[in-house]
Formats: C-alpha cells, structure tokens, sequence
C-alpha cells in the first residue's frame, strides 16, 4: 500500500484538462478538486460543485446589520436622549432609514469577507494551502483522492491520454508548507 | 483561447421574422393611440387638451427614453469590454436604431405643447419676465437667461440629436462587422462608446430637468436627472428583458440561456434599488430640511388625489422588484422575468404620472380612454418600429470579437 493521497494531473491547456474530467467521469473516478489560474466558465456544474451557500450567509449578516443598525439609532435618538430637531419627531423614520441601510451592507459586506475567509482557511499572515503550486501561473490540475480510487494505473493513463504533461503522487495534501 | 471543444449549431443567420399577429396588434394599437389622442386633442375642452398633451409628453418622453437607454445599453458593452451580453445586443441595438424617430416624435410633442401653451406654461407666459406686467415671476425671470424658448428648443435639439447620431453609427458599425469581420468596428465602437457615456452622462440630467422638471419651474432639485436616469435605465432593461424572452418563447434565440437572463435580472433588481436610493435621496433631503419652495413638490403629491399612486409607485418600482427578483433561481426563470419586467414598465408608467401630472394638469388628472389610448398607441408604435427594425438584420453580431464568451457564459 502506496503512501500517496493526492494524484495530481497537471494540463498545460484548459481544454485537455476538460477531456480529463471527462475521461475520469466516463471510468467512474471521483475528481476531488480541481485548481485553474483563471476561471473557466461552466467547470463548476462538470464536476457538479453544489452552489455556494455565501449569499445565505449574507443575508444573515445583512438581517444582523439592520436590526443593530435600527436598534442604536432607536436607543440613541428615542430611548436615551431624544432630541428636538427641527421640529420633528424623535421617532421618524426617514432619519432612520440612511444609517439602518448603511449599517445593513456594512455588515453584510463585512460577513461575507468574514466567511469566505474562514470557509477557505484565509486570512492575513496565514500561509495559503495550495495543492500544486503552478496552479497559479500556467498549469490547470485535477486533483484525484488516491485512498478513495484503488486503480491509480488507471488514473495515470487516463488523465496522460487526455494529454497531461505531467502526473503527480504525492503523499501530502499541500505542497505549500515546505 | 477556447476553453471547450462541444460545438453548439447554432444559426448565427437566423433572422427575426415580424409578421402575423404582432405586426397586427401593433398596427391596432397605434391606430387606438391615434384615435385616443385626436379624440383628446379634437376635444374642444381646455383641460382635455391639456390632459392629452400631458399623456403624450409623458408617452413620448418613455418612449424616447427607452430607446436611449438601448443606444447607453450598447456603449456600456463596448466600453466595459463586456462579453455576456454579446448574443442578445441586437435587441437594445434595435431600441437604439429607432432613437431618431422616437426623438423626433418627443421634439413634436413639446414643441407643440410649448407653442400652444399646454405644456411648460409655467415659465412660458406673456409678461412673466417683464416687472412692468402684471403677471411678473421674478422666479422664473431670474430663471429666463437659460429657461427661455429658443435656448430651450436647441437643448432639446442637440441633446436628443446628438444620442440619436450615436446610436445610428453604432449600429452601423455592427452591420459592417457583420459583413467584413475583423477587429476594425469593434475598436472604433469602443472609442466611440467611450465620447458617447461622457456625453450622455452630462446632458442626460440637463435634458430631464427640461422636458419634465421645467413644468414646475419653481421647484428644483438636483437629483432629479440621476431619478430620471435611473427610471430610464431599469426600464431600457425591461424592454430588452421582455423582447428575449418573448423571442424565446417563439423559439428564437437558442443561444440566449438562463444565464443571461439572470444577468439582466441583476440590472434590474440592482438598479430598482438604485432608482429607490435616488427616489428617496430626494425625498429625504426636502423632508429633513422642510424648505416651503422645496416642500412644495411633495404636497403636490400629498394631496388625496396623487397619494395613493405615489405610495403604489413606491411599492412597484422597489417592494416588488426587491421581494420578485432577490432570489437567484428567479432571476433565471423566464415567466418571472417577464412578469416583473411587465410589472416594473406599468410602474415606471406610474413614476413618471406622478413626476408629469401634478404640475400639469395638477386636480384634473385622470386615468381612462386618454391614459389607456395614449399609453397603448406608444405601446404599439415601441414594438412596430423595434421588432421591425430588428428583423432587418442577423439576430446576432455573428463576427463580435465577445460573442464566443459569451455562448459560454455561465454565472
């Protein structure tokens, strides 16, 4: 038993890496992940990534922002020290619409960086994890679990015929910490 | 670089072909229009007229911004260098390729309006600037060095003129790429797309601010070119909305999928917003500070006659649109985009009824055979003239430097 967890296959050209997705879906080999510099249009529904569940964080956030939003304003201008201004109610609610807006996307806004940071292990100072490190300048990987796919013979084959330039096995997840 | 080796077949030839019942329809309902406005104009009755000259400035003021908001449409795209829209930019192309006409019509409306004194009369009367005359404004004569006739008319002249000579060339431009390929229109499209956005940014507030702000002409606000931009806008993405689901609805267009519909869902759920922003940025300022000759504009429309509506324009142009379209599965749906672009165009109807009326026919306003005829015969003559126009030509710029990209695009 090999120590290998990840077999990376590594594409010089998007549209290779495309066959292999397909050579590898046509065998029945799981693809765990897969990493392009650039973005390519239509990959996520390919490798069937479930949509990201950020905007029900943001709205969370957002539904966070005006309830706090509202709520100082409310304490400040109603409750703790109501003020005659021009005239008008201390309780009008134009007044409170600016601020409750502003505070609502402030939070939302903030959340939502909040979370993508902490769903994708991010933040500052922090060493990005990365499975191959061209991934980010001129190669586009597909990332194969090697424990969860027995035949890795199979693997290396399909994803050479699909015109791999180069097969990786690697016994560590991320090649970043080195 | 392509980035996938599926080929789609589709006919890039394919052609819109307008004929049958909706060339029909639209032919009924400009001869309703017709018949509505002649009824309202051949009435003899003083507020009648004047109520039939409101609906059309009204109408035609829609119409007109509708098809410049195809013609801003069009040079958004070039400039951005956007790729999404590059399948279905025929459509807003088509809205601007009848922006001269609908120009024209608009140029008609208030020059007749203004002649005849049922329009505008509020700063174009016999003796408002003269101090020696009893009906001396010295508001509006402080106001005559620039609202006055002749400079009036050349604004309207220019500004409209100059939109409509854009639009012409950027559409021609497009045939031409058709026909011979190549980079050499795309290129000259951008620069020209460029001059056009700094152009139409700057007299598009001025041009709002004569053709409907000027009928109160004592009350100014400054945000009210940004309110009529935005109005115009979000309504230009309806137009455009409807016209592609409808034609793919007709089976047109098969390269046109959800994914761009929920991008023109975005336009237009974010800029109902936008219109709500500048809306109640207006709103608010003249409420907080309760000037009386700023005040003046919203107890117009306080009054029991206009209240309703101005809360039920609130209502449809940004509850509506805000509940409808925050979903992203509904934006990719054909049917509610349909519904909320219908929705949203009957609303901005509304928004601008409330912008027109009070200071037009102010008590005597009205909603029947005028409204309902005018409003129809515009209806009409907007799909007569854009779903001809775009029959003339490929329902694609088959040779646009984008339109692979955009075959992709998937959101």
């Amino acid at each position: 038993m090999s120590n290998t967890k990840y077999i990376l296959g590594s594409f010089a050209d998007p549209d290779d890496m495309m066959h292999g997705i397909d050579k590898l879906q046509a065998n029945n080999i799981s693809i765990y992940d897969c990493f392009t510099p650039m973005p390519i249009h239509g990959i996520e529904a390919k490798l069937g990534v479930r949509p990201s569940r950020l905007p029900i964080a943001a709205f969370c956030f957002g539904a966070l922002g005006t309830t706090l939003g509202f709520s100082l304003l409310y304490y400040t201008m109603v409750y703790d020290w109501p003020m005659n201004v021009g005239g008008k109610p201390s309780f009008a609610m134009p007044n409170f619409v600016p601020v409750t807006f502003e505070v609502t996307i402030l939070l939302c806004a903030l959340g939502m960086v909040a979370t993508f940071f902490f769903r994708n292990h991010l933040f500052p100072g922090r060493t990005p994890r990365v499975m191959d490190l061209r991934a980010t300048d001129d190669r586009f990987i597909l990332a194969v679990d090697a424990k969860e796919n027995a035949d890795h013979a199979l693997i290396d084959s399909l994803l050479k015929e699909a015109g791999a330039v180069e097969v990786k096995y690697n016994d560590r997840k991320y090649v970043s910490y080195e | 670089m392509g980035t996938h080796s599926h080929h789609h077949d589709y006919n890039f030839n394919e052609r819109y072909e307008f004929a049958g019942k909706a060339k029909m329809f639209s032919i009924i309902a400009v001869v309703l229009g017709v018949a509505a406005v002649a009824m309202g104009l051949l009435s003899g009755d003083h507020v009648t007229v004047e109520r039939t000259y409101a609906n059309l400035l009204l109408m035609g003021y829609y119409f007109t911004c509708v098809c410049a908001a195809g013609t801003f449409f069009v040079a958004l795209q070039y400039v951005t260098q956007s790729a999404w829209s590059a399948g279905l930019v025929r459509i807003p192309q088509a809205m601007a390729g009848v922006l001269p006409i609908a120009s024209l019509i608009l140029l008609v409306i208030v020059g007749l309006g203004l002649t005849t004194h049922n329009l505008y009369h509020h700063w174009h009367a016999d003796g408002l600037t003269d101090p020696n005359n009893a009906n001396y404004d010295p508001i509006i004569a402080g106001k005559s060095a620039y609202l006055n006739v002749p400079f009036f008319l050349i604004r309207q002249v220019v500004f409209m003129g100059l939109y409509s000579i854009f639009a012409v060339i950027f559409a021609k431009l497009s045939y031409k790429e058709d026909l011979e390929g190549g980079l050499a229109s795309y290129k000259k499209s951008f620069k020209l797309s460029a001059i056009f956005l700094v152009i139409f940014g700057f007299t598009t507030p001025i041009w709002s601010f004569d053709t409907i702000m000027s009928l109160e002409a004592h009350w100014f606000s400054t945000m009210f070119g940004w309110y009529n931009f935005a109005a115009m806008w979000v309504s230009g993405i309806c137009c455009i909305t409807i016209i592609v689901v409808v034609l793919k609805k007709a089976g047109y267009m098969n390269w046109v999928n959800e994914n761009h519909l929920h991008d023109l869902g975005k336009l237009m759920f974010g800029f109902s917003i936008f219109w709500t922003y500048v809306w109640f940025a207006q709103f608010m300022l003249i409420w907080y500070s309760n000037i009386p000759e700023e005040t003046v504009y919203f107890y117009k429309r306080w009054e029991p006659e206009y209240k309703p509506w101005f809360w039920l324009s609130i209502i449809i142009n940004f509850v509506a649109p805000l509940l409808l379209l925050v979903d992203r599965d509904a934006k990719r749906k054909q049917n509610v985009m349909l519904f909320v672009a219908i929705l949203l165009l009957a609303g901005h109807w509304l928004d601008y009824y409330i912008m027109i009326m009070p200071g037009t026919v102010a008590e005597h306003r009205g909603f029947g055979i005028i409204e309902i005829g005018t409003a129809l015969g515009f209806l009409g003559l907007f799909v007569f003239l854009v779903m001809n126009k775009l029959s003339k030509q490929a329902l694609v710029p088959k040779n646009h430097p984008f339109l692979d990209e955009s075959l992709h695009h998937q959101i």
